[in-house]
């Protein structure tokens, strides 16, 4: 018994031990010097010597417009994620459950196709078609000859429809699996109770895939509150988030201890956001 | 002269490679210290990377030129302290290049090298803003402006005062860059206070608060500009004056170009050579040649480039050079300031100032 327990750990050593290796090297370590770099009175890569200090904090706190820089980017997120789940959602289900054989396979095609992009690439492309006089103004134009014209370029809108496009398939991806887990069986039995399609779906389906929703909502909220190049992009004078000042800290006044304060001070909402809403999530799973 | 330079320095660096021997190999950064080569960091299509310009120094010169690039100056400063000895030929501007020298990033340059130095208007070569001590730091190459832009089938008269920004009849016609100091300058300049150092910022920040219902976007880059101005987004702008002489001369856009009666934002660039430069002689003799008249005017007619520094090379242009008549306005040249230095704190204020007022532009 000892020696199988043995044996056990060892093999459990050598799977994982290379990805956390990885993952302390690649994440950790950065992270660490970064958050150091955070109480740094001047850029580390300044000659004279730094010391240590909270005035970055202490100026997140004293100005108002970096807090609702951060209220904006988690809002952003928020309805990033939400349009995601909308979207993504009915499509997972149907991939899941209706479509079969080859269509399912074309269908996944497409939903992975952005992926083979890159992300600035398909940004412009999206300023591309968005601008006044763009693809989307044109086609408009040629099915109401009447319309008015499009221009949604260079505000809210166009950020928005920018990071769903580029965060979708996470959303698909993360649904479709939890979906497609679900015996055929357990839907049978449902229904065979007397089930309609409506209590079917809220009682057993949606609850069977919400580890999936969570996954797609994690992996979409975190980096659509990050986002900065869309905003930026898309967004012109309209674009505001805290990603952008975060940015303008290391390239543009090089005040790399400032930005990471910034990081910090997100990474923190964002993970008491995720605290929060933990046991909710812990409990509508419990019962399954 | 140089090709023998660069013969002997192999051969030297042979047979220092041979005494070292395996040494060298864990020291890859000597392969490079040869004469036959050197690194420019520039800003990315900024005249020291056009290509024929390139070969044209390589057949003279026997020089190859690689670039690096950088996209803000706080980057090149980075750049230069984090990789010393990578670079020969460093571009500094007026802000910057005490910035390079007080920290020992860029060395003293050897004057008497650069062949066309006598020819340099004075006021440019000899500013303090290029030198400390009495030694020259950067070798002035080209300067501009940064003032006003304006559609010229738009405005009839011409506008002449900074205040057309302001003009409640340019309601969602006004473009500025996203840049905090060109940002804080302008409202210095229309608030009338010294430019580079605003003794009252608030009245700055609520000045520039007022272009909010003027701001038609934000730009970030020339290529932005001739998309956002040839699609009619935008009216008028503040806006670089070499790249306002492109936009008329290439893309035959309709362009008219003015310092405002209250001031406009002057800068000039500096060539400097890196400290620890590996082709320090190389670096001289590209500098030389970036200042050089016969690279200036195929530079600026056939590209557009901002004015030189060199008197000579300006003259050299044809009249009718729509470069040489936005900067040949003298009564202009007299209105502007030039960008200087700013403290660590004041880029911070500037900065964060800036963040407000977008972050207001965006409500």
């Amino acid at each position: 018994m000892a020696v199988a327990d043995r044996r056990n750990r060892g093999a459990i050593l050598a799977l994982t031990g290379p990805a956390y290796l990885w993952l302390t090297a690649t994440i950790f370590l950065p992270l660490s010097a970064m958050l150091y770099c955070s109480f740094l009175d001047k850029s580390p890569l300044v000659p004279q010597p730094p010391v240590l200090t909270l005035k970055h904090y202490a100026a997140f706190i004293d100005k108002a417009v970096y807090q609702q820089l951060m209220l904006w980017s988690l809002e952003l997120g928020a309805i990033v994620t939400l349009c995601c789940l909308v979207i993504g959602y009915p499509a997972a289900l149907a991939l899941a459950k209706v479509i079969k054989g080859r269509w399912r396979e074309a269908m996944f095609l497409m939903v992975v196709l952005p992926f083979w992009s890159n992300a600035l690439v398909r940004t412009f492309s999206w300023a591309m078609v968005l601008r006044p006089g763009g693809i989307a103004d044109q086609a408009i134009h040629v099915v109401v000859p009447g319309a008015p014209a499009l221009n949604v370029l260079y505000s809210y809108p166009a950020v928005v429809i920018g990071l769903v496009h580029s965060y979708l398939p996470y959303m698909i991806l993360t649904c479709y699996i939890s979906l497609q887990a679900i015996d055929d069986s357990v839907i049978e039995a449902a229904r065979s109770l007397g089930a309609r399609s409506g209590a079917l779906f809220r009682r057993v389906v949606f609850p069977m895939s919400l580890p999936g929703v969570l996954a797609g909502s994690a992996l979409i909220f975190v980096p659509a509150v990050g986002s900065f190049m869309e905003p930026r992009i898309l967004g012109g004078a309209k674009g505001a988030t805290l990603g952008m000042a975060i940015e303008e800290q290391f390239t543009v006044t090089a005040n790399w201890p400032f930005g990471a304060a910034l990081s910090f001070m997100m990474l923190a909402a964002v993970l008491l956001i995720c605290l929060a809403l933990y046991p909710v999530a812990r409990k509508r799973m419990e019962g399954l | 002269m140089s090709k023998l330079n660069s013969r002997i320095s192999r051969r030297r660096f042979v047979a220092g490679a041979g005494a070292v021997g395996l040494g060298v190999l864990a020291a890859p950064r000597i392969v490079r210290a040869q004469d036959g080569k050197i690194t420019v960091l520039n800003w990315q299509g900024y005249g020291t990377d056009e290509k024929w310009a390139l070969e044209a120094f390589k057949k003279a010169t026997g020089i190859e030129v690689v670039h690096d690039y950088f996209n803000s100056e706080p980057e090149m400063i980075t750049k230069l302290r984090t990789n010393p000895g990578a670079y020969d030929v460093v571009l500094t501007n007026s802000a910057w290049n005490g910035v390079a020298s007080g920290e020992g990033l860029v060395d003293a340059i050897d004057t008497s090298q650069i062949s066309h130095f006598g020819d340099l208007n004075p006021s440019l070569r000899d500013s303090s803003l290029l030198s400390k001590d009495g030694k020259v730091y950067g070798v002035s190459w080209v300067w501009g402006m940064t003032a006003i832009a304006y559609n010229t089938e738009k405005f009839n008269p011409a506008p002449d005062s900074v205040e057309v920004l302001w003009d409640p009849k340019n309601a969602k016609r006004v473009s500025v860059r996203d840049d905090a100091i060109e940002g804080v300058s302008y409202g210095a300049i229309a608030t009338g206070q010294d430019m580079n150092h605003p003794k009252d910022l608030d009245k700055v920040k609520a000045k520039l608060l007022g272009l909010k219902p003027q701001i038609a976007t934000l730009w970030s880059s020339e290529d932005e500009w001739n998309k956002l101005f040839q699609s009619g987004t935008f009216d008028v702008s503040v806006y670089w004056s070499g790249s306002a002489a492109r936009s008329k001369n290439n893309f035959k856009l309709p362009v008219g170009y003015m310092v405002p009666k209250e001031g406009g934002i002057g800068w000039f660039d500096g060539l400097a050579v890196a400290s620890n430069a590996p082709n320090s002689s190389g670096a001289h003799e590209f500098i030389d040649y970036m200042i050089d008249p016969t690279f200036y005017v195929e530079w600026a007619t056939k590209i557009g480039a901002p004015a030189s520094a060199n008197t000579k090379a300006n003259e050299a242009l044809p009249a009718d050079d729509v470069g040489r008549q936005i900067h040949a306005d003298q009564a202009a040249i007299k209105r502007l300031q030039f960008m200087a230095p700013l403290s660590d704190e004041e880029r911070q204020a500037y900065s964060d100032l800036w963040t407000e007022v977008k972050a207001e532009f965006a409500k």
